[in-house]
């Protein structure tokens, strides 16, 4: 049972890559035989259906996850690879809905991404605490995730808009915050990518210092920009002949893992940079020039309600999940509904996020460009509540 | 504004923008390039048409969309603030106006001085929450009373001008002698997709879901009641209580603020085995598998001042022990020292002479023991602690047990005095003495920490959770759907109108005009 749970994520992981691979093709490629049309439906075909197979093999990763340790969404890598199953699923249905292919070339990605950084966290299936020892527990965190996935794919729709949006209006500052957006989403991609290799090829560092007076130590995973200050180097692999920090952490950073989540920044940073002058450097163009190819044949106006329809598909699950579960399940755990905790209370600053976007929307007419800015908006919300509270402020809900 | 007579005769209240009777727009001096502006149906709200006096004025600022949207980013923006260092409630200290400065410097200072550190229950917060509701009200009823006047006043004949600005709207040249057939097919094939008719002459207006209108106002109204439910809980009295009990195991505690007492039987903590653990974890911390106390509940007899039995049971995390309002949860688990067991050895001989049980929460004055032996307790401090040069104690708890025994025995000229002080060697100090006081072993005893709360409100704020859920996926999971047709002077005006999902709408159209063989497409080009 062990063997179906690692083999079903690797393939779920490859479809998720050969569904992208086939979306991309089919928005790019110019069918010289065929022509254009039965090229981009034959290869959307191809990209659904491996779309379809991933999300089955993901389900097959889920129960056998299951069978194994009786859970599958209590730490940070088994909710970070049900959010990709949530976002891939979304998906999906809104293709149904809309058959709309170069969605498919943004999403898939998006999936594929997510459940590399899944695969950054510890992958043992662990015991659960007392207070995680709850049916709640599956049907708060499937809920808040399946509404996570559809606002994401709301995201990328949104996304979508503006690239189409800044071909045409390439000289706004529209263009230039876009620009910037992608840069940082190159980021996120380079310190996936980076974690993910350093991962595999299981680096190590350990660094010892002085923490409120007792001496702590930090491992590392990845080769160390910026150690600890004033820390000794207990232990460290060498990464092309490079093994010591290059420099201190500040003496005012002082939590106790502060220089090895700046070092992940710095690497999320200098990756993302270099990923983007790469592709700059290779093309000649602007990010959004060379992905504006791929979306240049959408309708402002489809693309405009396949994120609204999206996020006014996720927000009545976001709510279920987030607020109302998540408080009957506190009530039942912790003996009040609503306790104030980080995590909580970025839920509740996620909806009233999207309940401005709802009512701007319906109430103050910002569609299209405004619109699609909101709906990218939410989504970093979501991602700061997802990764930076969990890693950087502690609350009650960092488990992992 | 003042003109407010449509061209079709009707007489329309001031602020109306859409004529009631035929839709056509009434204040042509600004856009005429469609789409039309739909919201509410262009009826007039309260908030529009008074002005004079003062509620008018407070009504008129909490109708405005935009100043509840203001409300809910400042809302959002604070909250966001509160969240940059940990709220007074959960740090480790009860000295906030300390705490915050010395952990977090300057920044941690003024978190403390704007108030952020306890920003949820600060006035500004709750003033904020009551202001969103108070809006959620106005808003509501200034939209929702003339929104379904007008769809239940909803005219079939509308203005081809109402038609034609509609943002799906196809215009096509029909003859006199095909547009009745052509009207029945298209009325025909609308009802076929679940469309309700009503023809009216050459007018069909066709509509469907029209109850999804309502889901915004259903949500507001649960949220308005989940509100008021957490108002309610700091209003009536005897609503709602938040304490915390710590009661040790075989111990009987009265719950505070009520007459209920609670025993701790057995509490227990339980660890998973290393076999539970993934292989990975060798070097780790041990993790808690299950926390458990077996209590008692007693109501006390007013009269005879006797505890009856009320209830008993298991409490765990996640699974409470209640008795009608009152529940209590397993909040906290430790084990302390209750008591000591002393070795009281003669140096001399270098044998025990006898073993003492000191109970560290009340220990008796004098022990006597085996061969005349007698021990007295001179002094105790529980929680042991210099001050200056003199010994003192920080509480009652016996964090840090501290004692100066006096050991009278036959043979000795007078009482020798013998200090104990945990976690100190004070071999130097006792060395004169005779008799030693070797610690033989601790006896601990487990702590449960409960947590005491009744919650009246709490199906009020639960159903107006369930409430809100039902209005939040009527309105967005059905669309409220509406096709005008007519047919005037040679030609046949389609225009539909949707709250959301306008491809949903023109793919439905498109399917019901072919099937009436009036192939047109609404549809936008795409891919």
């Amino acid at each position: 049972m062990i063997k179906v749970m690692e083999y079903s994520l690797l393939a779920t992981f490859f479809f998720y890559l050969l569904s992208t691979v086939a979306f991309v093709m089919a928005v790019t490629g110019k069918g010289s035989r065929a022509g254009k049309e039965v090229h981009t439906r034959l290869w959307g075909r191809r990209g659904i259906a491996l779309a379809i197979g991933g999300v089955a093999l993901h389900v097959l990763f889920i129960v056998s996850r299951v069978l194994v340790g009786g859970h599958f969404t209590s730490n940070l890598f088994e909710f970070t690879a049900f959010l990709c199953f949530a976002i891939v699923s979304s998906f999906i249905i809104l293709y149904l809905i809309y058959r709309t292919i170069t969605l498919g070339a943004f999403v898939m990605p998006l999936g594929v991404i997510m459940l590399a950084y899944a695969s950054v966290f510890p992958r043992d299936v662990e015991p659960l605490i007392p207070a995680l020892q709850s049916y709640w527990l599956h049907i708060h965190v499937t809920t808040v995730a399946l509404g996570e996935g559809a606002l994401a794919v709301g995201f990328v729709a949104g996304l979508i808009y503006l690239i189409r949006w800044v071909g045409e209006n390439p000289h706004s500052a529209t263009a230039t915050w876009l620009e910037v957006i992608l840069a940082i989403i190159l980021m996120v991609v380079g310190f996936v990518l980076s974690s993910f290799i350093f991962g595999a090829m299981d680096y190590q560092a350990a660094f010892q210092h002085n923490f409120e007076g007792r001496m702590v130590v930090q491992e590392y995973r990845m080769p160390a920009f910026v150690g600890p200050h004033e820390g000794v180097t207990l232990q460290a692999d060498s990464f092309l002949g490079w093994k010591e920090p290059l420099m201190e952490a500040p003496s005012w950073m002082k939590g106790e893992e502060a220089a090895k989540k700046l070092n992940s920044v710095i690497w999320s940073v200098l990756s993302g940079l270099l990923l983007y002058g790469l592709l700059r450097g290779i093309l000649r163009k602007r990010v959004y020039e060379i992905l504006h190819p791929l979306v240049k044949s959408l309708h402002l106006e489809t693309v405009d309600e396949i994120s609204y329809r999206a996020i006014a598909i996720g927000y009545p699950i976001f709510t279920l999940g987030g607020l109302i579960f998540a408080m009957i399940w506190a009530h039942e755990a912790w003996g009040r509904f609503w306790g104030w905790d980080p995590k909580e209370t970025w839920a509740l600053i996620t909806w009233l996020f999207y309940s401005a976007y709802l009512h701007l929307r319906l109430s103050r007419g910002w569609h299209g460009l405004k619109s699609s800015w909101m709906a990218v908006g939410g989504f970093v919300v979501i991602l700061i509540n997802l990764i930076a509270i969990n890693l950087v402020i502690a609350g009650l809900h960092s488990y992992a | 504004m003042e003109n407010t007579k449509c061209d079709c005769g009707h007489n329309n209240p001031v602020g109306t923008v859409l004529c009631e009777y035929c839709g056509k727009p009434l204040d042509e001096s600004g856009r005429s390039d469609p789409p039309l502006e739909m919201r509410y149906e262009g009826r007039a709200r309260r908030s529009q048409t008074r002005n004079t006096t003062l509620f008018d004025r407070v009504w008129n600022f909490f109708s405005s969309v935009k100043v509840a949207i203001w409300m809910i980013l400042i809302t959002l923006v604070i909250s966001i603030l509160g969240t940059l260092l940990p709220q007074e409630q959960s740090i480790p200290s009860n000295r906030p106006e300390i705490y915050y400065a010395q952990k977090y410097g300057v920044w941690g200072d003024l978190f403390y001085r704007f108030g952020l550190s306890n920003l949820y229950e600060s006035p500004v917060y709750i003033a904020l929450l009551a202001a969103i509701g108070i809006s959620l009200v106005v808003c509501s009823l200034d939209r929702v009373v003339p929104l379904y006047h007008a769809l239940k006043n909803q005219k079939v004949t509308k203005s081809p001008v109402f038609i034609t600005r509609q943002r799906v709207t196809r215009t096509e040249p029909v003859s006199v002698g095909e547009k009745e057939a052509l009207l029945d097919r298209l009325a025909e094939n609308l009802s076929a997709k679940q469309y309700r008719i009503r023809r009216e002459g050459d007018s069909i207006l066709a509509e469907k879901g029209r109850f999804s209108r309502w889901g915004p106002y259903i949500n507001h109204i649960g949220l308005i009641l989940f509100l008021f439910g957490v108002l309610m809980r700091h209003l009536i009295p005897g609503w709602y209580l938040d304490e915390s009990v710590f009661v040790r195991e075989g111990e009987t505690e009265k719950l505070p603020g009520l007459n209920y007492y609670v025993k701790n039987e057995k509490a227990s903590m339980e660890l998973y085995d290393p076999g539970e653990m993934p292989p990975s974890s060798e070097n780790r911390q041990p993790v808690v598998k299950k926390y458990e106390t077996r209590a008692v509940l007693y109501e006390k007899d007013r009269e005879t001042g006797t505890l009856k039995e009320v209830t008993r049971g298991s409490i765990r995390v996640n699974h409470p022990l209640e008795h009608e309002d009152l529940q209590l949860f397993q909040a906290d688990f430790n084990t302390e020292t209750r008591a000591i067991l002393l070795n009281v050895k003669d140096k001399k001989k270098d044998r025990v002479v006898d073993t003492i049980r000191v109970d560290l929460f009340d220990p008796k004055p004098e022990y006597k023991l085996n061969g005349g032996v007698k021990v007295n307790i001179l002094n105790y401090f529980p929680d042991f602690v210099m001050e200056g040069n003199r010994p003192a104690t920080k509480s009652e708890n016996p964090n840090r047990p501290a004692f100066i025994f006096s050991v009278d025995a036959p043979g000795l000229k007078q009482p020798e005095k013998s200090w104990l002080i945990s976690g100190a060697n004070l071999d130097d100090i006792n060395r004169e003495n005779r008799y030693e006081m070797e610690l033989k072993k601790l006896e601990t005893v487990n702590v449960s920490g409960l947590m005491v709360r009744i919650d009246k409100s709490l199906p009020v704020i639960f159903l107006g959770g369930i409430i809100s859920m039902i209005g939040l996926v009527m309105g967005f999971f059905w669309h409220h759907r509406r096709v005008w047709v007519r047919w005037k002077e040679g030609n046949l005006y389609i225009g539909a109108h949707t709250n959301k999902n306008w491809f949903g709408l023109r793919r439905e159209l498109e399917q019901a005009a072919e099937k009436a063989e009036l192939p047109l497409s609404f549809s936008l080009e795409k891919r």
